[in-house]
């Protein structure tokens, strides 16, 4: 492809998105990717499909992409491995059962499909469970998926549309519409989409985002150990919060039989190997909750890095003081969730078209100073906010 | 060398020759799938030395083990998955020899 | 005999014919050595429960029981998470080894290429069934067709009818003229594999097919036949096993895993068997396949420099390191040219890239079949889009293959190792705070 419309960078799954629904649009699109389709941080998550309601623009976005992988579902490939399994939130004590009570009226509130399920629901729904947990919420419509061969699958749809994809492809820096590669090229577009995740800082530097480490442990096949994903209700202190090291219980099964054991958050490591002081507390915390797990085999552990923001939430739209450079990235450990919705979003700013969800909460100005917001906000951005 | 040693196979006693691996009782007991793959084929050893994985099996109550690298002890009993598979079925863990 | 490291702790991976010789060379010139190895017992899969074991095996076996030299058997290395410290798994629990210098030692496995049929169970490795053999399976009138490519074959060929069976046929690959230049190589070298060609050829002179491969392994849920091909026919032979591989492949996960530069297939080492990674030696077959003499003699060097090489790569070699090595790189110039010679020897015919059929299954673990790889640029794209090489044996079989079919280099090893128990993981940390004493020989229990 000689004169791309717009230039991808990054084929993650959300770099996939964004390709798919330029490429929708009309738009002749370039992907860009480092290494192979879907191998950084989507290969690394977990891959869930959740609606969060840590704060208002978080629930927004998750709700809002969870309805359009709900739209698709049946489309994807088997490899995907979508399980809609919903998320079970267990409850450790009566003071976490007051908060799933809490989240299941607001869940409801929104039209979510939510169950406060008491302790003996939750041992009819996950019997492996350890003894004493106080209840859980079932949050139904939620699911996993195998994000790598969901990139493929949207990259497909792009191609069809004319879209091009270029493997093993680095981009060694980035000024305005043009891309010096590592191979000595360069390339040019009216449009350029920064889907990196945490690589992106490296294209450009300053942006408020900083690798957030975690690791993820898998186990041979166990078919029906769990039936639902299944998390704590402390995951949301882990998540949210910015100390330095946390884990919290986090399995989902999959459509293999194998269970995938999570979660773990880091900041300030840089590199892939597998920390066991925290490996270890994650495991045994997921061994808290369900015993049985103890005498599974883990077949693979490994590392990613999300890319978090200050604020937790995803930076969406133009670059500040950047001409023709958008952002799609910092979606820390939501990127699988909401990749479907950030493609949508963004697709609909580059159009002029209203998005479906406000746009506000993830447009990358919002971390400007005040003083300079009003002259940096590139004239691509010429886009109806409401 | 010639002393031999009992030991069970999905619950059915085997005499092996002391110094033998598990995967060999498993073999001397007549059974030559020792497990099924994902999609249901047949398995039995590939490499005898600890790499393909496909002998393991359930020793002494614990799951995945190489039984190409684990030697017979008297009385140790062994577990092929399709055994297991098989009595899950039948909804008798009893009768494979797994049960704890 | 070491005045400068009298205390240096040296851990060495694997206890075949290379890690012995490295933990009793490193014992000999004065540092605290731990050998580990997955199998029971030591002696590498050439000499494990030898029939009857050979008398340099036997030695080196009998000093190891006789030494300090801490053995660890059935321990299994999970991770590399930092220099100087290995996690194992030992006895279903985590050890951490911590070293000063690491010698690895991880010997070799088959390689495997998929043809029709060669899931089926009996049908194994050539290195497989003798494995089964010396560990206690009565092959007492059982046909075992031997098939594949290597010296392996002949050697396993003629040591089966101890084991009472019968041998219908040895199917090799490669070709006559091959196996001529082959054997006129070998004139000069000592040791089994001569032996055992003229062993072969002597006793089994119709029975060996040279240029000749299996095309398809047949049976239900056992194997009961397989057909095999030579450039004028096909021919299908009744059998109890097909035992076959193609040569071998080393073991590099933990090299990798450490960080090692690996080129062309092997570790890359310096003349005193050093990797690129600080610390870190490598001897035998992970640095080019060459058999037991090259392991042994590359072992012994890596033992010797191990423990006396100056921490310091400035300082001068001393004089007594120099003296102590001279026989064993003097004897591992001779077994390179072997080495080469065997590489030479063998080379894998490209027919065999079109014996597996789209529907023949290409990753054992996760039953994916060739068809499935279409499309796919390469190992990691193969593996996140089509799950090749993610179950149990973690790319091990299929990944050579799939070397050899499509040109893909296997990248991306992830601890663990091995697959072990999650509660194994869980511990690992605590294990390690628990241990005061870095060295393991003072831990209880052992």
């Amino acid at each position: 492809m000689k004169h791309p419309d717009a230039i991808v960078i990054g084929a993650g799954i959300v770099g996939a998105s964004c390709a798919e629904r330029l490429s929708a649009d009309g738009q002749r699109v370039l992907v860009l990717e480092a290494e192979v389709v879907g191998s950084g941080a989507t290969a690394a998550g977990m891959g869930h499909v959740v609606v969060m309601d840590d704060n208002e623009a978080e629930f927004a976005l998750t709700r809002y992409a969870r309805q359009l992988w709900l739209e698709c579902a049946h489309q994807l490939p088997a490899a995907a491995e979508w399980e809609p399994v919903g998320t079970l939130w267990v409850a450790a004590d009566d003071e976490e059962l007051d908060a799933a009570r809490g989240k299941c009226a607001f869940y409801r509130s929104q039209g979510c499909r939510a169950d406060l399920l008491s302790a003996q629901d939750l041992y009819r729904a996950e019997p492996k469970l350890r003894p004493g947990l106080a209840g859980g919420l079932l949050v139904h419509d939620d699911a996993v998926t195998y994000p790598p061969p969901v990139a493929a699958w949207l990259l497909e749809r792009a191609r069809n549309r004319g879209a091009e994809v270029r493997t093993g492809v680095r981009v060694q820096a980035l000024e305005g519409g043009t891309l010096r590669l590592m191979n000595g090229d360069s390339l040019q577009a009216g449009l350029v989409v920064v889907a990196a995740g945490a690589a992106s800082l490296r294209l450009i530097p300053g942006l408020p985002l900083q690798p957030r480490k975690g690791h993820l442990a898998i186990t041979d096949r166990a078919p029906g150990f769990v039936h639902h994903q299944l998390v704590e209700l402390g995951y949301l202190k882990s998540a949210h919060g910015s100390a330095l090291e946390s884990v919290a219980f986090n399995v989902q099964p999959r459509a293999t039989g194998q269970l995938l054991i999570g979660s773990s958050r880091q900041f300030g490591q840089t590199g892939a190997e597998i920390h066991h002081a925290l490996l270890s507390r994650m495991l045994q915390r997921a061994i808290d909750y369900l015993p049985g797990l103890a005498d599974l085999s883990i077949l693979r552990t490994w590392t990613g890095f999300r890319a978090a923001t200050p604020d937790k939430l995803p930076l969406i739209g133009p670059a500040p003081d950047r001409e023709q450079v958008w952002l799609a990235t910092g979606h820390e450990g939501l990127g699988i969730t909401t990749s479907l919705a950030t493609g949508q979003i963004l697709a609909d700013l580059v159009a002029g078209r209203t998005p479906g969800i406000d746009p506000t909460p993830y447009a990358p100005a919002r971390f400007l100073s005040a003083e300079d917001e009003r002259s940096s906000i590139p004239e691509a951005a010429d886009v109806h906010f409401h | 060398m010639s002393t031999s040693i009992e030991v069970f196979v999905n619950s059915a006693p085997v005499e092996v020759k002391a110094g033998s691996t598990a995967a060999v009782a498993i073999l001397v007991a007549g059974v030559d799938a020792f497990r099924l793959s994902p999609s249901g084929q047949p398995r039995g050893p590939l490499c005898g030395m600890g790499i393909c994985a496909e002998c393991r099996a359930t020793i002494d109550g614990v799951a995945n083990q190489y039984t190409c690298l684990r030697l017979c002890h008297p009385g140790m009993r062994i577990c092929t998955e399709v055994a297991a598979a098989g009595a899950g079925a039948r909804g008798d863990a009893r009768e494979s020899g797994c049960s704890e | 005999m070491s005045d400068l490291h009298p205390s240096r702790e040296i851990v060495v991976v694997g206890a075949g014919p290379a890690g012995l010789q490295a933990a009793l060379a490193a014992h000999d010139a004065g540092a605290r050595v731990t050998l580990v190895d997955a199998s029971p017992e030591a002696g590498g899969q050439i000499w494990r429960g030898g029939h009857p074991p050979s008398r340099i095996a036997a030695r080196l076996l009998g000093r190891l029981r006789d030494s300090p030299v801490q053995f660890l058997r059935g321990c299994t290395i999970v991770d590399a998470p930092k220099p100087g410290q290995l996690l194992a798994m030992h006895d279903g629990n985590p050890l951490w080894l911590s070293y000063h210098r690491l010698v690895l030692a991880t010997g070799a496995r088959e390689r495997f290429l998929p043809f029709p049929g060669w899931t089926l169970p009996n049908v194994l490795g050539v290195g497989g069934i003798q494995a089964l053999a010396k560990g206690g399976l009565d092959l007492a009138g059982k046909r075992v067709v031997v098939a594949g490519s290597g010296p392996l074959l002949l050697s396993v060929a003629a040591s089966l009818p101890l084991y009472g069976a019968q041998v219908p046929v040895i199917a090799e690959q490669a070709s006559l003229s091959h196996l001529v230049r082959f054997a006129l190589g070998l004139r000069y070298l000592p040791g089994k594999i001569p032996e055992a060609l003229q062993l072969a050829w002597r006793l089994q002179p119709l029975r060996f097919q040279a240029a000749t491969y299996p095309v398809r392994a047949h049976g239900d849920m056992r194997l009961t036949a397989v057909t095999l091909r030579s450039a004028d026919r096909e021919w299908t032979v009744d059998c109890d096993y097909l035992a076959c591989a193609f040569g071998f492949v080393p073991n590099l996960e933990l090299a990798e895993l450490l960080g090692c530069t690996v080129r062309e297939g092997f570790v890359v080492v310096d003349n005193w068997q050093q990797t690129t990674a600080p610390d870190v030696y490598c001897a035998g077959e992970p640095t080019g396949i060459g058999g037991a003499e090259k392991a042994m003699a590359e072992g012994a060097v890596a033992g010797l420099a191990a423990a006396l090489l100056p921490e310091d790569a400035n300082s001068p070699v001393s004089r007594n390191l120099h003296s102590q090595a001279a026989p064993h790189l003097a004897r591992r110039a001779r077994c390179h040219h072997f080495a080469q010679v065997l590489e030479r020897s063998f080379p894998l015919r490209p027919e065999l890239r079109d014996l597996p059929l789209p529907e023949t299954t290409v990753c054992r673990c996760e039953d994916v079949p060739l068809i499935h790889l279409e499309g796919c640029s390469s190992w990691r794209d193969a593996k996140l889009q089509r799950r090749l090489g993610m179950g149990h044996c973690q790319g091990r079989v299929c990944g050579a293959a799939t070397e050899f079919l499509l040109g893909w280099p296997m990248q991306s090893v992830r601890p663990p190792l091995s697959p072990v128990p999650v509660r194994l993981l869980a511990a690992a940390a605590l294990a390690k705070a628990d241990d005061s004493n870095p060295h393991p020989q003072t831990r209880p229990g052992q």
